[in-house]
């Protein structure tokens, strides 16, 4: 039965066991003096029947979906002929798709080569059985607690407080997914450059200037081993970042500072959300502006003073970086500036200081460690940025400060690496989870320095 | 009066309880119910150093000060006194235009001081909040130095040349202030490091820095403890014989001990002005006498 | 004060208005720019790609040979699907202009129409087959090179080696032009067909679709989840609890986490951990499921704690337990804010790029997905790869996907904004 019609057929079961489960607790309780003398409302036995019936049936559905593909896949190899078996782990992968992609086309008949025939016979039987004997255990299971939920719908059952224990647990469930999406990225970082760096020291990846991870596939051609030195990655991710702060912070504060200072609230009403258009603008847009417009008017404008600027200028992408995080630095700046107690405005205003003199000497050293912390979010994001470097910075690792020539960046080498034919083990596939790894570091330092000094600013003024 | 005085305490303490709401007092019962129609007593004075006349204010549509003239005297010490939301406040604020940093705010009338016009189009307020200096309810010095809170104002003016007068300023005005003994040593140390009634101090040596010839302050003690609220109130004691101050205050011992003349005002009218022992002994306006002797606030 | 004093203040005074001018000024410059760029980067994408919500198509007479085609009217499906129109096509533009001479201009000649056209008369003729043996006029695609002279974006004062189109095809256009036999109509294809090598026959069908069911992933996760979790941490999470602690501290630092990294998951753990198909709608919403959690989490927590505990309390007194009151009580209540939040959400996942060419939905697919197992892209996806092509064409038509993109995105915040001021309450 494929699966969304088991998915169904479930829901209907469970349907029936609320059902029946609201019927019994009716059947099972008396009545005095026009009340039932249920612990719950009936409804509340029908949650509990069908969350009997649900949940072991799905927790089982889960757990087989999720080992179904490498237990068959596992039994598939074993059932290869011996000589098969010693080949490498890549040959045998290549096999096993070849395989897979036989049997799902439908014609294996037609495949000449016997060994693979037989194997993808003996797959898509392996298949079969597995879902049949899902389908077979889930509906059991299903049916079974359905049966014991049933038995349990007697009046002084406290059919409420277990439907709300288990929603209970269900919410925290939902709200740890937080934890487990951080413990997934720091899993999938971590062991995939564990083992590139198994193949590559961590000392070369770190302090390595020259980086061209293009791997030969055999060993006797040139240049068979890439070399992974980062160091011209971020320094060129520094560099674009660095581009887009400088334009960022200034034009993000001060548009901060007048829209919360300055500005009549008819401005302030029509200006903000205009300028927050500037993010909500998806970043493939950017990157596809910062490519065919910016990107060759920096170049012809370099041409016509005599200047050589590279077509993929890290200037044209950082300056597209910088619009982009305008919105972020002015709304952050915003916040902390209005958290600056009006009291404080009052003293200075009361001595005798102009709005700017009150705003450059008393507004901004208050709302300092905010902006700061700010700044640090906006860099985060600036370093962490992909589609606008992707599409308007440069491929080939120059370690350079000159903002007018081509730099590439961390996120587009961990782009290229992973997009385009692939294979999962080599080094060059393996660098762009090391480069993750980085990547993920530097930014969630940023983050949690940032978060730190924003809440610590908040609690001062609160 | 010694008598009255002395059983105010409890009253004051109710009346500053119900200050933490900030609700307008609105009494319906008849014995408040009473019409006030002009200031009685003795609003204006013959060596007005600032005066007001037909002062209206309005946030919006709705106006919170009602035709109020007043005067103040040279050298005085004048108190302002009133329930929650009378309009002492405001009416402090407009004395340095301070309500000019609220746009709905809109002030009428005509204000002086020394026989200028306060709100002429040719007056700069920043000049005008140099010579009418204020401080505020709650101290607040600025997130820098001792030394940079008492220089700001002094920086900002150009009032010193160099650094050696800017030292003697900043260091006078602490000695006027009677803080300089207790900081001496941490100039550099942060404002906002010492203590409430330090602080409020901090904020009055910060004021007279410039050199204004009022200063006008707003509840300064409200948010101190009684042994700060003494310190500053002899403190005022002591710069009323160079400076004009003009004092917004709950607390009605407070008006009694440090003022010459007491304002009374109720729901934005100037209800009653007289000399502080008048007001207290012997108020002429049924308002008035009930909110002295507590009956509501 | 001294008399001197106020002279000092009073002489300093016209700096300090100047300076204080210069810096309004520079907060209102500030402002400006941003709006500069603004315009500038919506004018050069719109100028860009109005164009390509036209089409030329070009009138051919097409004789349906039965002997050229080796069929008739009385022919199975299966002969009528594979009869030869390539051949009738190039023999109604040689009738059309006779006298060409040389395989470059014979090709040239051929490439005035699309690809597309031999299928398109199939199609009639399969629909109709009395067709066969007569002689018809009908529309078909011009090739991208017709279609972007006919748009003006080819300057034919240039020398000829320096321009795609020859003097000799510029002959041919002119002489269809004269004949009104080319014409620019409106460019249904565009929201018709799927991704194609051809310019001319790239439409966004596909994309559309397959956003539309990433979307639907996404949105079915992402808010169950989101909008427990964050009833959880509000109202039922105990106080200083470490484990609390840490969810609070993992969602505000999963706001932060770039985008790619997030592809890097999806790599790594969906697909090589659990085997989730790549390329696929599932993958992708799997993935965006978790960039929009934080955002619609913190936008629920607030929604919720935004309902006055008076209500909660007056439900709690009236023997209510906590979960009824959630459920009763504080979601319906909280539930414009927490809508608005999905929203927006939900436009930022619609507009995400980098994470989902992580994991394979970048490949270039020429068939609308019909379920969210079937191998897709997305739009920004879309717009990425036709920003790569080289021709001419399709960068017009990026900018015309990216007007689409655009066109989604205000309206899911139109509908956010709507939602937020009508519901809005004031306890």
């Amino acid at each position: 039965m494929p699966i969304q019609t088991l998915l169904i057929t479930l829901i209907a079961l469970l349907l029936f066991s609320f059902f029946i489960g609201s019927k019994r607790s009716i059947a099972v309780s008396s009545v005095r003096k026009g009340r039932r003398n249920l612990h719950s409302r009936p409804n509340y036995y029908g949650f509990m029947v069908a969350i009997w019936a649900g949940l072991p049936a799905i927790f089982i559905l889960i757990l087989w979906s999720v080992f179904n593909s490498s237990i068959v896949t596992s039994l598939t190899i074993a059932g290869l002929p011996e000589g098969m078996q010693i080949q490498s782990k890549d040959e045998l992968g290549l096999f096993i798709n070849e395989i897979k992609n036989l049997s799902s086309s439908g014609n294996i008949e037609s495949e000449s080569d016997l060994v693979k025939k037989d194997a993808a016979f003996h797959y898509q039987k392996l298949e079969e059985i597995s879902t049949l004997a899902k389908t077979t255990l889930v509906f059991v299971i299903a049916l079974l607690g359905m049966l014991f939920g049933r038995s349990l719908v007697k009046p002084e059952t406290r059919a409420r407080n277990m439907v709300e224990t288990v929603v209970r647990w269900a919410m925290i469930m939902c709200a740890s997914i937080a934890i487990l999406s951080t413990v997934g990225i720091v899993m999938s970082v971590l062991f995939e450059s564990i083992r590139f760096f198994n193949a590559v020291p961590p000392a070369d990846f770190l302090f390595g200037t020259h980086w061209s991870p293009q791997t030969s596939m055999r060993s006797d051609q040139v240049g068979s081993s890439g070399s992974f030195g980062a160091i011209p990655l971020f320094v060129g991710t520094l560099l674009i970042s660095a581009i887009a702060l400088i334009i960022a912070v200034p034009l993000g504060l001060m548009a901060a500072i007048y829209l919360s200072e300055y500005a009549s609230s008819a401005v302030r009403s029509f200006a903000k959300p205009t300028l927050e258009i500037l993010a909500g603008i998806p970043t493939v847009v950017y990157g596809f502006f910062a490519a065919l417009t910016v990107a060759p008017f920096f170049r012809n404008m370099g041409e016509s003073i005599g200047l050589s600027v590279a077509s993929e200028s890290a200037l044209a992408a950082g300056l597209v970086m910088g619009v982009m995080i305008i919105p972020f630095v002015s709304s952050l700046s915003d916040d902390v500036i209005s958290a600056v107690p009006q009291a404080m405005r009052d003293g200075s205003y009361g001595m005798g200081a102009t709005k700017s003199e009150t705003i450059r000497q008393v507004v901004i050293p208050a709302a300092l460690p905010g902006i700061v912390g700010g700044i640090l979010l906006a860099a985060s994001r600036a370093i962490g940025e992909t589609m606008i470097v992707v599409m308007a910075a440069g491929l080939s690792a120059k370690l350079t400060i000159n903002p007018l020539e081509a730099v590439t960046t961390v996120t587009v080498q961990i782009v290229t690496l992973l997009t385009g034919d692939q294979e999962f083990d080599s080094p060059k596939t393996l660098a762009a989870f090391a480069l993750g790894l980085g990547l993920f570091v530097i930014t969630l330092m940023l983050n949690i320095a940032a978060l730190h000094i924003i809440r610590n600013y908040r609690e001062q003024y609160e | 009066m010694t008598d009255l005085i002395g059983t105010l305490p409890g009253m004051v303490k109710s009346s500053l309880e119900s200050e933490e709401n900030k609700l307008p007092v609105v009494e319906t019962r008849d014995e408040f119910d009473v019409e006030i129609s002009g200031t009685i007593g003795k609003p204006l004075v013959q060596n007005a150093k600032m005066s007001s006349r037909n002062c209206d204010v309005f946030y919006g549509d709705k106006q919170a000060i009602f035709n109020i003239n007043l005067d103040i005297g040279k050298n005085e010490i004048i108190a302002m006194i009133g329930p929650s939301g009378c309009g002492k406040s405001t009416y402090l604020r407009v004395l340095n235009r301070m309500n000019d940093t609220i746009p709905i705010c809109r002030v009428t009338g005509e204000h002086t001081l020394d026989g200028e016009d306060i709100y002429a189009a040719e007056q700069d307020p920043v000049l005008l909040r140099a010579r009418v200096g204020m401080v505020f309810q709650k101290p607040n010095p600025f997130p820098k130095s001792i030394y940079d809170n008492v220089a700001y104002g002094a920086k900002l003016h150009g009032l010193a040349t160099n650094r050696s007068e800017l030292d003697d300023l900043v260091e006078a005005s602490l000695i006027k202030a009677g803080l300089f003994k207790e900081v001496k040593d941490d100039l550099l140390m942060p404002g906002t490091g010492l203590s409430g009634g330090q602080q409020q101090r901090l904020c009055i040596a910060r004021a007279i820095a410039v050199d204004p010839e009022v200063i006008l302050m707003d509840e300064p003690t409200s948010a101190l403890d009684p042994i700060a609220t003494a310190t500053i109130e002899e403190l005022m004691d002591e710069l009323k014989e160079n400076y004009t101050i003009a004092i917004v205050t709950h607390s009605m011992q407070q008006a009694a001990r440090v003022s010459q003349r007491t304002a009374y005002f109720h729901l934005g009218k100037l209800v009653e002005v007289n000399d502080t022992n008048t007001v207290f002994t012997n108020p002429e306006h049924k308002l008035t006498e009930n909110y002295i002797t507590g009956r509501f606030g | 004060m001294s008399d001197t004093t106020t002279k000092i203040i009073k002489a300093g005074l016209k700096k300090r208005y100047a300076k204080e001018k210069r810096f309004r000024f520079f907060g209102l410059m500030s402002i400006v720019i941003s709006f500069v760029f603004l315009l500038v980067l919506l004018i050069s994408i719109f100028s860009k790609g109005w164009s390509a919500f036209q089409q030329t198509y070009v009138k051919l007479d097409v004789e349906l040979n039965e002997e050229v085609l080796g069929i008739n009217k009385f022919s199975n499906k299966d002969a009528l699907f594979s009869a030869r129109y390539k051949k009738i096509i190039k023999n109604s533009l040689k009738k059309k202009f006779p006298g060409v001479k040389g395989r470059k201009q014979k090709r040239a000649l051929k490439n005035l129409v699309s690809k597309s056209a031999q299928y398109e008369l199939r199609d009639k003729v399969l629909k109709d087959p009395e067709l066969l043996g007569t002689t018809q006029s009908f529309w078909f695609l011009a090739k991208d090179d017709v279609d972007v002279f006919m748009k003006g974006n080819i300057d034919r004062t240039l020398p000829e080696s320096n321009r795609r189109i020859k003097d000799y095809q510029l002959a041919w256009i002119d002489q269809l032009i004269a004949e009104d036999r080319l014409e620019k109509r409106f460019n249904t294809q565009l929201f018709s067909a799927s991704d194609s090598r051809e310019p001319e026959q790239a439409g966004l069908k596909g994309a559309l679709m397959g956003s539309l069911f990433t979307m639907l992933v996404t949105l079915s996760l992402s808010f169950p989840i989101a909008v427990a979790a964050a009833a959880y941490l509000e109202e039922f999470a105990p106080q200083n609890n470490r484990w609390v602690d840490l969810i609070e501290v993992n969602i505000n630092n999963l706001a932060a986490v770039p985008s790619i990294v997030f592809g890097l998951l999806g790599l790594a753990i969906y697909i090589g951990l659990f085997g989730v198909p790549r390329s696929t709608p599932l993958i992708g919403g799997l993935v965006l499921t978790l960039m929009t959690l934080p955002t619609i989490i913190i936008a629920s927590r607030a929604a919720i704690k935004s309902v006055p505990p008076s209500i909660k309390q007056a439900a709690v007194g009236l023997g209510a337990s906590r979960v009824q009151v959630l459920f009763h009580h504080t979601l319906p209540l909280a539930m414009p804010g927490i809508l608005t939040g999905t929203i927006v959400g939900m436009a930022q996942a619609l507009g995400e790029t980098a994470p989902l060419l992580m994991i394979g939905m970048v490949a270039f697919v020429a068939e609308v997905p019909g379920s969210i197992m079937d191998p897709a892209t997305v739009m920004p996806v879309q717009i990425y790869l036709w920003s790569d092509s080289p021709e001419r064409a399709f960068s017009e038509r990026t900018s015309a996907a990216i007007m689409v993109l655009l066109a989604f995105l205000v309206m899911m915040n139109l509908i956010a904004i709507v939602l937020r001021k009508k519901f809005e309450q004031r306890w």
